[in-house]
This record gives C-alpha cells, structure tokens and sequence, in this order.
C-alpha cells in the first residue's frame, strides 16, 4: 500500500526533527532501546494492574483487553494548542447555538442555510425538547471533537461528538503512566497537566444545577453497568470527581424530583452526568422497555428538577450530515468566520454529489452518517475489489445514509512497532467542557493507527492511544 | 451512600473471607487425611464439604466425598457459586462495580488477585501446585483484608465492608465449629481418643488458632476449650463474639442510618452479642453445642437479611 508522498510527520522524524519534539529525540537517541522495550512492557502491567480496560464487542477471547498505549508522545507546541483551543471553542459555542435554536425558533432554518428536512427528519431531533429552556443554554456540556492534521498548520475537523464521547480517561491515565514511568522526561519538558479534568468537568457540571436546586448541587454519573464497554472510565470519572457511579436501578422520580436510594433513603440528584444514549434514558418517553435509564427523569428535567449532561437531543449537532453546516452555524449564531476548517464533504443525498462519489470511491473515504466506531465506513485507497464492490451496492440502495470525504494524508508521530520505531497516523480528540464558561484541558486523546498505512485509529479496529503532550513554553 | 454501593461492599469483603475459609479447611483436611490412623481417610473430606456448608449441593453431583471431588468443587469447580474460584470472581465482580468506592490500593489488590487466579486456572493442578494455590488464596485474601483495613475511609463504606467480613467469619465458625462436634465423632468410644485429639487440633489448625490455644489455655487440646475458644473469647479474631462484637460496632457507626429501618438487625446483632459476651461454656455445652451454634448459623443468616433491608440494598 503505497502513501502519498506528502505526508506530514508531526515530528520529523528521523532527521527534519521539529522544535517541539527536540526533547523527546535526544531522549530516544539516549535510552538503550532494551530499557525502552522494558518499559513498554511495564506500562502494560501497569495498564492491567489499573484495570484501565476496554470491553470489544463480538470477538470471542478476553473479554477485556487493553488498548495498546505508545510510549512515544505527541507533542504541541504552545502556539499551535492556541490556535486549536480558539477554534475549538468558537466551534462548541456555535454547536450549543444551534442546539438550542433548533428546539427553538429554528432561526437558521427559516434563514434557510441549513435544509429543514435535514434537521426535523432527523432520528436525532427530539421533539420531546421543544420550548424547553436549560441552564447556560447548553445542550452539549462534555464534546468531543475528532480532529486531523495533514500539515504544520492545516487541521480539520472529523467529526463533532455531541452525545456521550468517551476517551478522555486514556488522557489523564495515559499521562499518569507516563510519568510513572519516565519522570526524569516530565522534569525536563514543561508539560501542561491534564490531571485536573476531573475537577474541570465537577465544574462544568455543577454550573449548570437546574433552576429549582436547592444549596450545593448534588452531581452523579449514571452509567450503563459493568458490561458497558466504556465502564472503566465511568468510574474513572465519577472517582476522579468523587461523586456517586449510579446505575438506572439507584434512581428514581417522584413528583418529577430525581432521587437516589442510599443506605438512609432517598437522596435528592440535581444533575447527572449520563454515559447512557438518549434512546435509553428514559423509558416513559422514549424505548419503553430499557431498564439503564430511569422512568421520569425527562419530567424531572422538564419540571426544572433536573440537569442530564449531555442534554436529550444534543445529537442532532454531530449527524455526519448536519457536520457539513457547522462552518455556516459558526457564521450564522457568532458573526465569525471558523477558525477550524471541515474536510470538504460530498453529501450523497445530492445526486451530483453522489455521481462523484461513485466515480472516485478508490479515492474517497465513505462514512454511514449515523454509524461510529469506524464501523459502516468504506476506505477506498485501502478496500479490495470485493469489498468496493459489497459497499457500492449499499450506497446505491440507501444514498442518504452516507457521505464521502477524500482520503487526507493524516499526519503521522513515531510510534513503537515490531521492527522498531515507524511513523503511524494520528488523529486528536480535545474535550471541550460547556458551562457557564467552557473549558479545555489542554491536549485531548491522540489515538494511533497502528498497523502500517492504516488510517482507521478507533480502539475497536486495532487503534492505540499516545499521550497528548502540550509544552507549556 | 449508594445503597447499591454498601452491598457491593458488602459482599466483596464476605466472598474473599469465604474463599479464605475454604483455603484453610481444604489444606487442613488435606493434612488431616495424610496422617489418619485408620483407613478411612474420606471422611475428613465429607467433613469438609459439610463444614463448608454445602453437603446437599454437593452430593447432588458428587457420589462420594473424596480428595479429588472435594478439592476440586470446593477450590475450582465453576458450577459451585462458592468455590473458591468463584468467590474470588464475585469479589472482584463486586468490586467492579463499586470502583469508585475503593481505594485504588484495593481494587489493584482485588484485581491482581483475580488476574493472577485465571494463571493458576489454566495451569495444571497436581498435589505442589495445589498447596502453593492455597498459601496464595490465603496470602491473597490477607492482602485484600490488610489494604482495606489500612486505607479506606472510616465512613461507611468501611462498615459495610467490615460487617461484610465479620459476618461471613461469624458463620464460618459456627459452621466449623458444629461439624467437628457432630459429624465427626463416630462412635462414643472415639472421644477423647488419638482421632479425636487430631479432629481438634486440626479445628484449631483451621482457624489458624494452634499457637493462640497454647498461650490462652496451656496443656493438652480439650474439646471444651476449643469450643470457649471459637465461642466466647474476645481476645481471638476469629471467635463468635469477637466477630459479633465487631458487626456491632460498625453497625452503630453507620451515620447515615433511618432509625426506623435499621433497628432491627441492630437488635438482632446486639442480642446475639450480650449472649455471647455475657455466655459461659459450661451452660453452652449442657444445653446442646449443636442447637446453640444452628441457631447461631440462623441468625447469621437473618442478620445478613435484615442488614440488607434495612439499609435498602
């Protein structure tokens, strides 16, 4: 599989070596590559040890297993995380806009700059949360937004995860091994901590208490159950913010007021922090046969009881479809021009779009619009015959599922493989935190495509994890 | 607290004291069966299996008591909810719901027990592997004990465990206790005989109390003492009522408890401690060992009820 000649490689690795990662090069070419191989394998006790695990659906073997972590940093400079977190916030303010103007007076959309059809069609639109008004107007409180660079100053956006993205937990822990592991390197590099994110979210989420709370707010974490594939962080986070790690069975709603059953009885929830889909989380208004959510807590919310971090409904902001629009939403709600740019995208709904869509598919990376994980998602460069073949026919059946992208050249960073060190793609997801100000911990998680030319970095097709490090000078 | 929080807590600390117990009387019927006189060394494991409080479950699968049967339903076999290996699995299954809970030294002690039991499971077992698979389960569960003890909180999760544990202890040793009075004694003429100075000795030998008779009760093993020992002792850990005298303690020490709710397994627990705290052998003795240590095991077992409603688990 060859590789466009361009590809940038955020270090320069192994002889253009760029100013940020001078540190990280002189500490490469120092450490006997037998301590560093000891390492690696110490991290991976220390991974298992911690329990930080990952559950993958429908493989047979270790039910949970590791994400492969990379000792080898990604690195930032100062400079280039500014321009980041800038356009970073510029864009979750503009998301959270449209949120609420879609539940709303629909401005943008009697504006018509964005297709009605697109947003009212959409499963993701909820009616359920129209008229209603929330704190902060925020409806996206923790986003995740997957970015890609391809040189020293292009990056783009992926995708935006406005529902429950899940991560960031390798982000502080990886940090956590690394400097376990090598704190002589922490000593010398002037790294900017993200160990504080937990106290970051507490406040974000305790901002956004509901009208009618009463004193502190008491803040939960309402999480699926220990066979959700994301359980560890959930517990990670609620640990890390030192509140209660509820289940759906621990709540209920009476007189539209959230409690939780402790051992002296029921205690008053004023915001939770839900890792459960929409479609679950509440079974009187939405699939009446889940048991993770709890009868009631849309009334609650709706009564002014109650906060659910992310909002119902914040989803109709990440379709990959409704994606195409957030450069004009940037422009519609803030007056500003984006500061990060989308990757040009063919939306197959359009006929001429779709035509080019099928006349470059071995060019072009094709995405189901409502699937994640790097499932339903066809990239040309890299697919046999058969397999171009097999998604042709569903993209044909079903054009308005999908949408096409080029293939971008990812940026690479060095990464430990079998035969020794190799460039790998990277991607980055920053977190940004929306309350009554947003916050971002600098960095995000960089997840790594770790077989050779791979471009698909999700942890469920073989990704692996780097720490995110931002120089503080 | 979470009410689910303090069950998992709960069971947590009563499933690793469970597979503690189970480690010592399989490595003290092992011992036993080795050195009997007679030929009949398997009803040292038929004792095991109904000091281990499962005689009806087992049979229901097992024709005889033997040294593999035994061993391998009490220590491994996954069918039987409290072998050992299962009562580590649950543990840690607990423990991985309450994450948030823990210490962090706790969990990577729960954890790292049951990430090294899935080696001994898929290595094989022969007689060495067995004896170092014992020491690691009690060495294990010590750990387990140790860390709790030495970093959690002393609010109540940390009563929920302890009870957790001193509960599970209570029945233990009551069940211990009761099988070697019973089962154990064939025929009148072998009281006070070679086997049954070994049965004793051997009680003893489980609850790890060899040395702690010697220095409480000087002179040879007399099934009386043992007995006083096991029952009434305070200074013993693993006596009734030091154990009972612990669950209350950390029953009081609950803050946030509804009185209306929980005052009945305090009364319960309570009770059963002035009795224990105020008892003497001799009377214990006369009116029925048997009867007073079922009714015991009972009571155990309505105290773990009533812990659980009362606090809404």
């Amino acid at each position: 599989m060859s590789e466009p000649a361009t590809v940038f490689d955020e270090m320069g690795w192994p002889d253009q070596i760029r100013p940020p990662y001078a540190l990280v090069d002189a500490w490469l070419k120092s450490v006997p590559a037998e301590q560093l191989a000891l390492k690696r394998r110490e991290a991976e006790v220390l991974f298992r040890r911690i329990g930080i695990t990952f559950a993958v659906y429908t493989e047979g073997g270790d039910p949970e297993r590791l994400i492969p972590f990379d000792l080898i940093p990604r690195v930032m400079a100062q400079a280039e995380w500014q321009s980041l977190r800038k356009g970073l916030e510029q864009r979750v303010r503009a998301l959270n806009a449209f949120i609420h103007d879609v539940y709303h007076d629909r401005e943008i959309l009697k504006a018509g700059r964005i297709p009605e059809r697109l947003v009212l069609n959409n499963p993701q639109f909820r009616p359920e949360m129209v008229g209603l008004d929330l704190p902060h107007n925020v409806y996206t409180h923790i986003a995740g937004i997957d970015m890609v660079r391809t040189g020293p100053d292009e990056y783009y956006v992926l995708e935006d995860n406005c529902r429950t993205p899940s991560g960031v937990s390798y982000m502080v822990e990886n940090r956590e091994v690394m400097m376990r592991l090598f704190p002589e390197l922490f000593r010398r590099a002037g790294v900017a901590p993200v160990a504080h994110y937990g106290d970051e979210l507490l406040e974000t989420l305790r901002s956004v208490a509901p009208p009618n709370c009463q004193g502190e707010p008491t803040v939960v974490l309402l999480t699926p159950g220990i066979h959700n594939s994301a359980y560890y962080e959930h517990a990670f986070l609620a640990d890390e913010m030192g509140i209660d790690l509820v289940e759906g069975a621990d709540l209920l709603v009476r007189n539209e007021i959230c409690y939780m059953r402790s051992t002296s009885g029921l205690t008053r929830v004023d915001v939770i922090y839900r890792r459960i889909d929409d479609d679950y989380i509440d079974p009187l208004v939405f699939r009446p046969e889940s048991m993770l959510g709890a009868p009631g807590l849309h009334f609650a919310t709706r009564a002014g009881n109650l906060t659910l971090a992310n909002a119902i409904g914040a989803g109709i902001a990440d379709d990959k479809a409704v994606y195409i629009h957030v450069p004009e939403m940037v422009r519609f709600y803030l007056g500003e021009e984006p500061l990060l740019q989308n990757v040009p995208t063919h939306d197959c709904s359009k006929p001429d779009d779709l035509a080019y869509t099928l006349a470059h598919i071995d060019q072009l990376v094709v995405k189901a619009v409502h699937g994640s994980g790097g499932y339903g998602m066809l990239v040309g460069p890299h697919a046999s015959k058969a397999e171009i073949e097999t998604f042709v026919a569903q993209l044909k059946a079903r054009p308005h599922d999908y949408v096409a992208q080029p293939t971008l050249a990812l940026s690479t960073v060095p990464t430990f493989v079998e035969s020794g060190i190799a460039p790998r793609h990277v991607d980055l997801r920053p977190f940004v935190l929306s309350g009554e100000q947003i916050r971002i911990v600098p960095g995000g998680l960089t997840r790594v495509a770790l077989r050779d030319g791979s471009l698909v970095v999700n942890s469920s097709q073989g990704g692996g994890t780097k720490d995110t490090w931002v120089l503080e000078r | 607290m979470l009410a689910r929080t303090a069950s998992n807590l709960f069971w947590l600390a009563r499933y690793m004291e469970r597979a503690d117990y189970l480690a010592r009387l399989l490595q003290v019927a092992g011992h036993m069966s080795a050195v009997r006189v007679d030929a009949d060394g398997n009803s040292e494991w038929e004792s095991a299996i109904a000091a281990a409080g499962c005689h009806e479950e087992f049979f229901g699968k097992h024709e005889a008591a033997t040294a593999g049967s035994v061993i391998d339903y009490l220590a491994f076999d996954r069918g039987n909810p409290s072998s050992i290996c299962n009562c580590i699995e649950t543990s840690r299954r607990n423990a991985r719901a309450v994450r948030t809970a823990l210490t962090s030294d706790m969990w990577e002690a729960v954890n790292t027990s049951w990430m090294e039991l899935r080696d001994f499971e898929s290595s094989e077992m022969n007689e060495d592997r067995l004896t170092e698979f014992l020491d690691w389960v009690k060495a294990r569960t010590s750990l387990v004990h140790g860390v709790y003890a030495n970093t959690m909180l002393r609010r109540d999760g940390f009563h929920f465990t302890r009870i957790g544990q001193f509960l599970e202890r209570a029945d233990n040793t009551a069940r211990l206790l009761d099988v070697k009075y019973h089962v154990r004694l064939p025929t009148v003429q072998d009281v006070g005989g070679v086997v049954d100075y070994y049965q004793w000795l051997a009680v003893l030998r489980v609850v790890g109390a060899r040395r702690a008779y010697r220095v409480l009760f000087k002179g040879h093993v007399e099934p009386a003492q043992v007995a006083e020992l096991l029952i009434l002792r305070p200074e013993f850990p693993r006596s009734l009522v030091f154990c009972f005298e612990q669950i209350c303690l950390n029953l009081d020490a609950i803050e946030s408890h509804d009185p209306r709710l929980s005052s009945e397994c305090k009364r319960i627990a309570h009770s059963q401690y002035a009795a224990l705290r105020f008892g003497q052998i001799e009377p214990i003795i006369e009116q029925g060992l048997h009867e007073f240590l079922s009714e015991l095991v009972d009571r155990c077992g309505l105290l773990g009820a009533e812990i659980a409603r009362g606090h809404l688990f």
